[in-house]
């Protein structure tokens, strides 16, 4: 019995053996003709509704692929679902770099997600780049040189307000709301931090809610008590609705800054109810999908066409797919520049090196620029103010570098 | 390894002493006996071997397998502490538990703030990591006394929805959502091993003391206890168990067991934050002790394997939908080997065991 025993553990041990990885290439992942490129997305739990932005840059560097890749090499994008849990990220990433052996990863999401494999990449001088979250830390190429944001972070927007403020409203008196996590905390920083020393004065009221209360009707009544003639208003979209509702129930209006977190006019404000949204100011760096007046702008059409065409079970009304399109043709620039080294050494420094970049579905005059030392590739957005339809930009672009 | 359970099983009211006692023919009776201990001790022989066997395999793993792969195997161990934890609770005592991840992400933030706040040494941090959640155990046991079946699994499911949100609430030491980032801890005594091969060894070190010590209290007077009380506590009671005071430390030791494995997890994955330890993490546990096999030591490991691994799977068959996928193995699992995989082989083995003695009588 104890012999049968010794010849199955050593049929296990070989079997096992037979799994253990290849030896590696000059750069793994890379052939003449294909690149691998890993992620990880949440397909699957509680935060399942980000998942369309790995199916939507699937179907997108399919296309890519389709009409002959880039430099003659077809894009094999390896993607996971994570659950948007962070030992799971660990471990679909760690299967990823040693035993998919993909040249980089790319547009990973989740805040917490992403924080679980920073160390892990960075030793490891695997690219981490264009990362799918707002938080601000992704940009330190100091200490973590293998780690890039995307889109603008909550304390670029913060600034972008406090810029408005400052140069808009007379005796401005600010009463900001939010929500008491790292998320709300990022966009007052930001905003306190461009307001300055001496415009942080001008806030009169801090109110916080939890992301469990039932509501945030006293915090509006507390708000409007302050005398506040500004509302900053960072909440998810739940309480965006009550708030905005509230606001206008008791008579309150302030220039009501809400921010680009529940800026969907479907899901905010016409729940929320028309006339109460009226006059609301956000920051945007995207085009809507839902906008009329893009209909004839031949980025968006090229965009419906690839939907149709590529991702026909996407939903068209979702910005998230018009996100995914356009980090899609951010990293295809980016493999672009790279030539024919794509070594991860190269990979970084041409990510590092974007100038003035522009794609189809940022909004006009919005472009994306890098640095060695600026990882944070989109930093300008545009304010709109919703007309009662739609959100109308106005103003100049903003950017949070200056 | 699960002697214990051979002779009770989890048939109610099936004893140790109904089965071993002796038989009613008083001149077969010896006979039995002496036939009963021959088998018992080759038994225990080819377990030792088996284990001896399965000990080395584990430990020439790192040999063959790739960091990541191992990396795995680590937290197929770390599953398997925390299953063979949530066992002594519910495979042994019948208490339902749907909340041990609750316990899991106790121990695991254990680790991190003393290791982030204090600078403790890691080593020091697990066996604190197990204390606490000793206590934290036994402390919730109290108030569980009074809930049985159902309304013990949702008292227990409240504290799985509770506890990633209370840490959220303490954000000084915590970190909030954000978490809190540790490092892989390096092979001591300057061994020639790579970060994640002494996180192996150390986890599977850590298992084999907790497996040695739970089949230790399992096949002893406490673990007679323990199960008297899940298969009829007003016999136990009247045999002279404690059973408030029993049923309170089971509970204990079994949280403490979870936290000791959340703490080896806290060091293998380097980071932990709320996301990881939601209400699914409790359910997981469930399905592993459930397929692993109720009541046994082994199944804790078959368990964890199948936590770890069947998901993974699923995934490669279907990315689509890899939870139907994953349902279907779970059917197919509960059909096949309703008692789990644990029960099953123990099945097959016995008779398989039973199949030759009745060729060899024959000649």
């Amino acid at each position: 019995m104890t012999r049968r025993l010794v010849t199955l553990a050593l049929i296990l041990g070989l079997g096992l053996a037979l799994v253990a990885p290849v030896s590696a290439q000059e750069t793994p992942g890379v052939t003449k003709t294909e690149i691998k490129i890993g992620n990880t997305n949440p397909y699957s739990g509680p935060a399942s509704a980000y998942g369309t932005i790995g199916k939507a840059i699937a179907a997108y560097l399919k296309k890519v692929n389709d009409e002959g890749g880039i430099n003659g090499r077809k894009v094999d994008f390896i993607s996971y679902d994570d659950g948007y849990s962070p030992p799971k990220t660990v471990e679909m990433v760690r299967r990823l770099v040693e035993q998919d052996e993909v040249a980089f990863v790319f547009q990973t999401l989740g805040t917490p997600t992403n924080s679980a494999i920073h160390k892990y990449l960075n030793g490891k001088k695997v690219p981490h780049l264009f990362v799918a979250t707002g938080a601000t830390k992704w940009g330190n190429p100091k200490s973590f040189p293998w780690t890039m944001g995307w889109q603008p972070t909550y304390q670029t927007e913060g600034k972008i307000y406090a810029a408005y403020v400052l140069k808009n409203v007379k005796n401005a008196k600010i009463g900001i709301l939010y929500q008491n996590d790292d998320y709300g905390k990022d966009y007052v920083k930001g905003f306190e931090d461009g307001l300055g020393a001496a415009g942080r004065k001008l806030v009169v009221s801090r109110q916080s809610y939890e992301v469990t209360d039932p509501t945030v009707d006293s915090q509006i009544v507390n708000l409007k008590n302050s005398g506040a003639n500004v509302f900053f208003n960072v909440t998810i979209p739940k309480f965006a609705v009550q708030a905005i509702k509230k606001a206008h129930d008791i008579g309150w209006k302030p220039l009501h800054l809400l921010n680009n977190v529940s800026a969907s006019v479907d899901v905010v404000l016409k729940p929320a109810g028309i006339e109460a949204s009226k006059d609301l100011i956000t920051a945007l760096y995207l085009k809507d999908p839902t906008d009329p007046q893009w209909k004839n702008d031949q980025g968006m059409k090229d965009w419906l066409a690839f939907m149709q065409k590529y991702y026909p079970e996407g939903n068209t009304k979702d910005a998230f797919n018009v996100y995914a399109y356009t980090v899609g043709q951010g990293l295809v620039h980016v493999l672009k520049q790279c030539g024919n080294d794509l070594s991860r050494a190269n990979v970084m420094k041409q990510a590092a090196s974007i100038k003035d970049l522009s794609l189809p579905l940022l909004l006009p005059g919005i472009k994306v620029n890098t640095s060695p030392t600026d990882f944070y590739p989109i930093e300008q957005e545009q304010l709109a103010k919703f007309d009662g339809e739609r959100w109308v930009l106005f103003g100049e672009i903003y950017d949070a570098r200056r | 390894m699960d002697r214990q359970i051979t002779r009770q099983g989890p048939v109610p009211g099936a004893d140790a002493a109904t089965r071993d006692g002796a038989p009613l023919d008083p001149t077969g009776s010896a006979r039995a006996a002496a036939g009963i201990a021959t088998t018992r001790a080759r038994g225990d022989a080819s377990r030792l071997a088996a284990l001896l066997v399965l000990v080395a395999v584990a430990c020439a793993l790192p040999l063959v397998l790739s960091n990541f792969r191992l990396f795995q195997f680590t937290q197929v161990f770390i599953y398997a502490i925390a299953l063979l934890g949530l066992n002594i609770l519910t495979g042994y005592n019948g208490q339902i538990s749907l909340g041990h991840g609750a316990f899991y992400a106790v121990g695991a933030y254990t680790t991190a703030i003393m290791i982030d706040q204090w600078n403790v040494d890691y080593g020091w941090t697990i066996p604190v990591a197990g204390l606490v959640c000793f206590v934290a155990g036994f402390l919730f046991g109290i108030p569980a006394l009074r809930l049985e079946g159902l309304y013990l699994a949702l008292a227990t499911f409240a504290l799985a929805l509770a506890v990633p949100q209370i840490l959220k609430y303490f954000e000084h030491w915590t970190g909030g959502s954000q978490g809190i980032v540790l490092s892989k801890p390096d092979a001591p005594w300057s061994l020639p091993l790579s970060a994640d091969q002494w996180l192996y060894f150390l986890t599977l070190a850590v298992l084999l003391l907790l497996f040695g010590l739970g089949w230790n209290l399992l096949r002893g007077r406490t673990g007679r206890a323990i199960v008297a009380i899940r298969d009829h506590p007003i016999a136990a009671e009247a045999m002279g168990i404690n059973k408030a005071l029993y049923k309170s430390l089971t509970f204990g030791v079994s949280a403490a067991y979870v936290g000791v494995a959340g703490a080896l997890s806290a060091l293998v994955i380097a980071f932990v934050a709320p996301d990881a330890f939601n209400v699914f993490l409790s359910i997981t546990f469930l399905v592993g002790i459930v397929i692993g096999g109720l009541a046994s030591v082994s199944g804790a490991l078959w368990g964890a394997l199948f936590i770890q691994f069947v998901p993974n799977w699923a995934q490669d068959i279907s990315k689509a939908a890899p939870w139907a996928i994953y349902g279907v193995f779970l059917i197919l699992f509960m059909y096949v080997m309703p008692r789990g995989i644990a029960g099953s082989l123990r099945l097959g083995w016995a008779r398989l065991a039973r199949a030759r003695r009745g060729t060899r009588s024959e000649r």
